[in-house]
């Protein structure tokens, strides 16, 4: 493996996880878009702060990113107070307008030099070890390494100290106000991690896939996990995952490395949709099947026990008749009735069917209780 | 104007503005009324898989076949949104922002493969990423123009239905109507209106192009009909706007100049619409706040004249002031009041009730009394 390589895809780590963590509070919060909304409208504060300094991984851009992306908040924010128009169409209105802003500036003063469209959706993670931090003529990596790293160590020490407030104030925003901390300010906060986030790492995947990052892997940890300390640790493991596979499938493939990790969010996402423990939708349909059978088998039993000991018992106990009681098919028939013997509700011997005193004790259950 | 006639270029692109402005606005009333504002940032976004598979399978850059792969794909990504939303404790943003992004980040694996292809040209497939409205041809208008008018047709057709999905799906399902294939025939026309309006403005400014007008239409008026036409109307007229400033001015690209005319159009209703404006508002309540200030010292002169018969008997500002409960300007107040013949100056710094006034205070307490009852 090349240095470059293994640059890349340090830089790929530190990207996912920088995204992941703001991303579990969008998330919770129901603010999803706002990632979308934050990282196109944060262009116009880029693009000035671009033409101020010339250089585009000047720290004046970060915190031009962070005030536009504030401004595009207080914004939305302003716009939704009115009364007038609703919140998605707020952010609808709003980021477009900002990021159509930037790009005209773009047009209108930067033809010529490194800094289009392109590059700001985009982004190009495979340039990224060839602009080098150097310190007096020691070469100290990739300087969007060192970035990405502080913003991520600036987000953990921001989570890590309000993790109690945030907690509060995403699940109960009253209690929150009640005690005595601002949801607003927390709010703003929050907002502010974001842009922050999103400037550093759009020279690295590019805006929109920015949101890939923070919101796929919380929205597919969501399905996995209800405590937050694990949502969080989730989501950093499963960003940081796509991200790797991601690279190495555009390595193999030679395909926009960006692309193909938010592809692979998409991957992780439809894995955790479908084999998430309890919520995955193989896990809710074989939920489904059990209860269905053991509805058909509790079904069984009182049937059996309403005719035991009775006249007709013969008739009614045999394997062919449920078919014509209780409308079963013999297929069903004869799923419900491996299920119930192998439960131990019920006896198969040679087509008659006889209770257990289980299954006598469930049939009970179910006609007092049910 | 004379140029606008002559020249080929900016009159086609006029017209594929101004349509994709009416098609966009009439459906985008839906999208908003709906709470969809962002589906169509979504669908935007999910259609370039659609754009980059329809060229892989086709080869051809004809805008019609390209328009139908990036539909489909749109209209994949709306139901998968949908789905999601219906079946999963994923809420609605959330899925909406990972399936923006997956599809999105999808399509541009594929540009990138096809950038591999030996011979082929894919230069017109990045213009459906960022738009290029000056690069519109008359074959392109008129491919939106049929796709338009497509999408627009069904809403005259099932405008009832359309309009009971709006504002009240039970009510609709109750009757019996099919609601939810409504909705899925609403969606898809969402979807059209879209795709053709990506080659002009681009992936991330169509979602504008789609809330902007209408939400500037919504302040106008409180009718659904209206409503529609008046944010077909917005849109075709900050398409037509947009493109020609950007033709006058040079490096100013359309689709961005188009986003910040109907931005300017949103924010002059916001302002200004009659009623719901800002603008109004805060005169009201400015009316209103003064006609607070007014009462609460009228108040307070009935309160004192009530004690005295005859209730004409003058009291003194000072005793005024100090009652005041709102303590704004008293004196102020006093002499706007005599202005209206409510009090007079008895002698100076003394005021009294007048008829009229007594009138004015027992008409107001009989009305704050019926508004408590």
């Amino acid at each position: 493996m090349h240095q470059a390589q293994l640059e890349i895809q340090f830089i790929a780590i530190i990207v996912a996880a920088c995204c992941a963590l703001p991303g579990v509070f969008l998330v919770l919060r129901k603010m999803a878009m706002m990632s979308d909304a934050i990282s196109h409208a944060i262009l116009p504060g880029i693009v000035l702060a671009f033409f101020a300094t010339q250089d585009l991984n000047h720290p004046l851009l970060i915190l031009a990113a962070a005030t536009t992306g504030l401004l595009t908040v207080a914004l939305v924010e302003g716009i939704r107070h009115t009364r007038l128009i609703a919140e998605d169409a707020a952010i609808g209105i709003v980021f477009p307008a900002l990021f159509s802003l930037g790009v005209i500036l773009i047009a209108q003063f930067a033809g010529d030099v490194h800094l289009d469209t392109d590059a700001v959706l985009l982004g190009e993670l495979a340039f990224a070890p060839f602009d080098r931090f150097v310190i007096g003529g020691t070469d100290l990596g990739p300087r969007s390494l060192w970035i990405m790293t502080g913003i991520l160590i600036a987000n953990m020490i921001f989570i890590g100290l309000l993790y109690k407030e945030l907690k509060i104030a995403t699940f109960d925003a009253g209690l929150a106000a009640s005690l005595g901390f601002t949801p607003v300010i927390l709010h703003y906060c929050l907002m502010g991690m974001v842009s922050i986030t999103a400037v550093g790492a759009f020279d690295a995947v590019g805006s929109i896939l920015v949101v890939a990052l923070m919101v796929g892997p919380a929205a597919s940890a969501y399905l996995i996990t209800d405590r937050l300390s694990h949502l969080i640790g989730l989501s950093v493991l499963i960003g940081i995952l796509s991200a790797l596979s991601g690279y190495w499938v555009a390595h193999l493939l030679d395909v926009s490395i960006a692309g193909s990790m938010a592809s692979m969010v998409g991957v992780a996402f439809v894995c955790t949709l479908f084999l998430a423990p309890q919520r995955g939708i193989l896990a809710v349909l074989y939920t489904q099947r059990v209860q269905k059978l053991f509805f058909a088998s509790k079904m069984l039993t009182i049937h059996l026990a309403n005719h035991e000991g009775t006249a007709d018992e013969e008739r009614e106990s045999s394997v062919d008749h449920l078919e014509d009681h209780l409308t079963w098919s013999p297929a069903f028939a004869n799923r419900v009735i491996t299920f119930s013997t192998q439960k131990g509700y019920v006896h198969n011997e040679g087509n008659r069917l006889s209770l257990t005193e289980r299954g006598r004790e469930l049939a009970n259950e179910a006609i007092v209780h049910d | 104007m004379l140029e606008f006639f002559s020249d080929y270029t900016i009159r086609t692109v006029t017209l594929g503005a101004a349509l994709l402005g009416i098609v966009s606005g009439a459906l985008g009333t839906y999208a908003v009324l709906r709470r969809q504002s962002l589906l169509g940032d979504a669908i935007s976004h999910a259609a370039l898989p659609g754009i980059a598979i329809a060229f892989l399978i086709t080869g051809t850059k004809s805008s019609a076949i390209l328009m139908l792969g990036a539909m489909i794909a749109g209209w994949i990504a709306t139901l998968i949104v949908l789905a999601i939303t219906k079946n999963t404790r994923v809420s609605y943003d959330s899925s909406l922002g990972t399936i923006l992004s997956v599809f999105f980040g999808f399509g541009l694996v594929l540009l990138t493969l096809i950038q591999k292809l030996p011979n082929a040209n894919q230069a017109g497939l990045s213009t459906f990423l960022f738009g290029q409205a000056a690069a519109l041809v008359q074959e392109e208008v008129i491919t939106m123009s049929i796709f338009g008018i497509c999408a627009l047709i069904p809403v005259a057709l099932f405008w009832k239905e359309f309009s009971l999905l709006a504002f009240d799906p039970e009510f609709g399902k109750s009757l019996g109507l099919p609601m939810q294939w409504i909705d899925v025939l609403l969606t898809s026309l969402l979807v059209v209106a879209i795709v053709i309006g990506l080659q002009t403005v681009g992936v991330v400014l169509m979602s504008a192009m789609l809330v902007a007008p209408a939400v500037a239409a919504r302040q106008w008026t409180d009718r659904l009909g209206v409503m529609l036409i008046l944010s077909a109307f917005f849109g075709a007229l900050s398409g037509i706007s947009g493109t020609l400033i950007s033709s006058s001015v040079t490096k100013l690209p359309t689709g961005p100049t188009i986003v910040l005319c109907v931005s300017f159009l949103v924010t002059v209703s916001l302002l200004l619409a009659p009623n719901r404006g800002i603008f109004w508002q805060y005169l009201a309540s400015r009316k209103n706040a003064e006609r607070l200030k007014l009462d609460t010292v009228l108040m307070d002169v009935y309160a004192l004249a009530a004690q005295h018969t005859p209730m004409t008997h003058p009291h003194a500002e000072s005793v005024l002031n100090v009652m005041n409960e709102l303590s704004a300007k008293t004196a102020k107040s006093l002499s706007r009041l005599s202005e209206l013949g409510l009090v007079e100056e008895a002698s100076t710094g003394h005021w009294s009730l007048t008829e009229r006034g007594q009138q004015y205070v027992e008409q107001l307490i009989n009305d704050r009394f019926y508004l408590e009852e």
